[in-house]
């Protein structure tokens, strides 16, 4: 469903994304951790779409993209760092605009149907600017549910919400799965996230460092752990390989 | 068909947001009536065939007013990333980009309707309708197509609202000396024939710019 091979971006002289390779099966929900920087929002935008990469492939829906992007996107929901809405509009307007952009049919039943989802149902009539951040938040996660994707790409998806509407997520994550819909999202909050995730990836420096089943990790504390010792050890691996490479030159 | 119905709903999004703000309307009647209202205060403009002078003054002010709205145009999306919601629908960007520029024409057009009359009164300027209105649309078409495209390579650079003018201008020279000609013509009842080749200019202009931008959109709103 979702598969990248050697994947690599550069942005100037930076490269943000090496030689990624990854593949997530239909039904498969898979949480993406790393820290600031590591590359997680390259790899969702790429992904989504909305960057290319440099070098190396990438399949989503087996749809090979940047080229057949324009099929792809159909099958993709998108959240981002933004909501993407228009604060001038009503919550049901944005919605409505964002369905005549995805041509879909029947779009006020769709969009009753989703505002329910992500309980927004008595917000419709609001205007985008009035309502909260964790509200706004609600609406983007309606907005990328809007076309029935068949991947979910979320980056940090719980940013606004409270604890109490993090059962949201897991929720969509579950129907998803259910559907038969792959899952990637990225988080920092491992209690909240992992315990939807069946698979997680850490990210440090452009590159997945690990790539665990559930079974390895357990929870959030089970995870937390590896996260350190793999974090530790990739530290632990640049900083031999620098030492290398200076010891080399001096010889040199 | 798809590429319609997504062209109608960025168009009537556009208008929706702009009929709640009035921003962008607003900002370009205000400098449009100041630029006619300094020019008539600046200008000793007795013994002056004013269907010669005025339609240099009238075309200064509908594309000086024009940019401040296609500046709007993109860096309102980029500012709140709002492009990135068309960018990840199944939108062909030919579509983005006349849903835009459409928009971007009914706002000019609604600025220069209330800019004619005002242009009409105080240069006092005997006014001949119906070719004008055809040549003020014609210029208008222009403006809007380059204007579009221009505006959204401006929003993506640091210093967009320095760049906007600096990139539109060089670009809009043709099509204001022909407008301008076209005016003049226009008020001073002359033949058509005496200024045909500024109407073929112009209608060149459109066509070639409109296809162009059309066709080129998708590389410059995409990475």
């Amino acid at each position: 469903m979702i598969e990248t091979l050697k994947l690599e971006k550069t942005f100037g002289y930076k490269l943000a994304l090496k030689n990624t390779t990854l593949t997530i099966e239909p039904g498969q929900i898979v949480a993406l951790a790393g820290p600031n920087g590591a590359g997680k929002s390259t790899l969702l935008r790429i992904l989504a779409t909305l960057a290319r990469p440099t070098r190396g492939r990438a399949a989503v829906n087996g749809i090979e993209i940047p080229q057949g992007a324009m099929q792809a996107r159909a099958s993709i929901g998108y959240v981002g760092h933004q909501t993407l809405l228009y604060d001038e509009l009503s919550v049901a307007e944005n919605l409505r605009y964002y369905a005549r952009l995805y041509a879909l049919d029947n779009a006020d039943a769709r969009i009753l149907q989703v505002a329910k989802q992500v309980g927004i149902e008595k917000r419709l009539s609001d205007t985008a600017r009035t309502l909260s951040r964790g509200y706004q938040q609600r609406v983007a996660l309606a907005r990328a549910l809007l076309h029935r994707p068949k991947v979910y790409l979320y980056d940090e998806p719980w940013t606004g919400l409270d604890q109490s509407s993090s059962h949201l997520l897991s929720a969509i994550f579950a129907e998803a799965r259910q559907a038969g819909a792959a899952v990637l999202f990225s988080s920092h909050e491992f209690e909240r996230s992992l315990a939807a995730a069946d698979r997680a990836l850490i990210m440090r420096n452009g590159k997945i460092i690990y790539d665990g089943l559930r079974a390895e990790w357990r929870d959030a504390s089970g995870f937390a752990q590896v996260y350190t010792t793999e974090l530790a050890r990739a530290q632990e691996h640049t900083q031999n390989e620098k030492r290398a490479a200076s010891g080399s030159k001096r010889k040199i | 068909m798809p590429f319609f119905r997504q062209l109608y709903a960025i168009l009537a999004k556009e208008l929706q947001v702009e009929w709640r703000t009035k921003e962008t309307l607003s900002a370009m009647l205000v400098f449009a009536l100041l630029v006619l209202v300094i020019f008539n205060f600046a200008f000793d403009l007795q013994g002056v065939d004013i269907r010669v002078f005025g339609p240099g003054v009238l075309w200064v002010a509908f594309s000086f007013s024009g940019i401040i709205g296609l500046g709007r145009s993109f860096a309102s999306e980029r500012d709140r990333s709002s492009l990135d919601g068309m960018l990840l629908a199944p939108v062909d960007r030919g579509a983005i980009f006349l849903g835009k520029a459409f928009a971007n024409f009914l706002f000019i057009l609604a600025m220069e309707i209330v800019t004619l009359p005002l242009f009409v009164i105080l240069f006092n300027v005997p006014m001949q309708w119906f070719p004008l209105v055809g040549f003020i649309l014609m210029g208008t078409a222009g403006f809007a197509a380059v204007g579009t495209l221009l505006s959204a390579i401006a929003a993506s650079t640091r210093m967009r609202d320095v760049m906007l003018p600096v990139l539109l201008f060089p670009v809009l020279i043709p099509l204001l000396v022909a407008s301008v000609k076209l005016t003049q013509g226009a008020l001073q009842e002359l033949p058509f024939s005496d200024y045909q080749g500024w109407f073929n200019l112009l209608l060149a202009y459109d066509v070639i710019f409109l296809v162009i931008a059309f066709l080129t959109f998708e590389f410059v709103v995409e990475e």
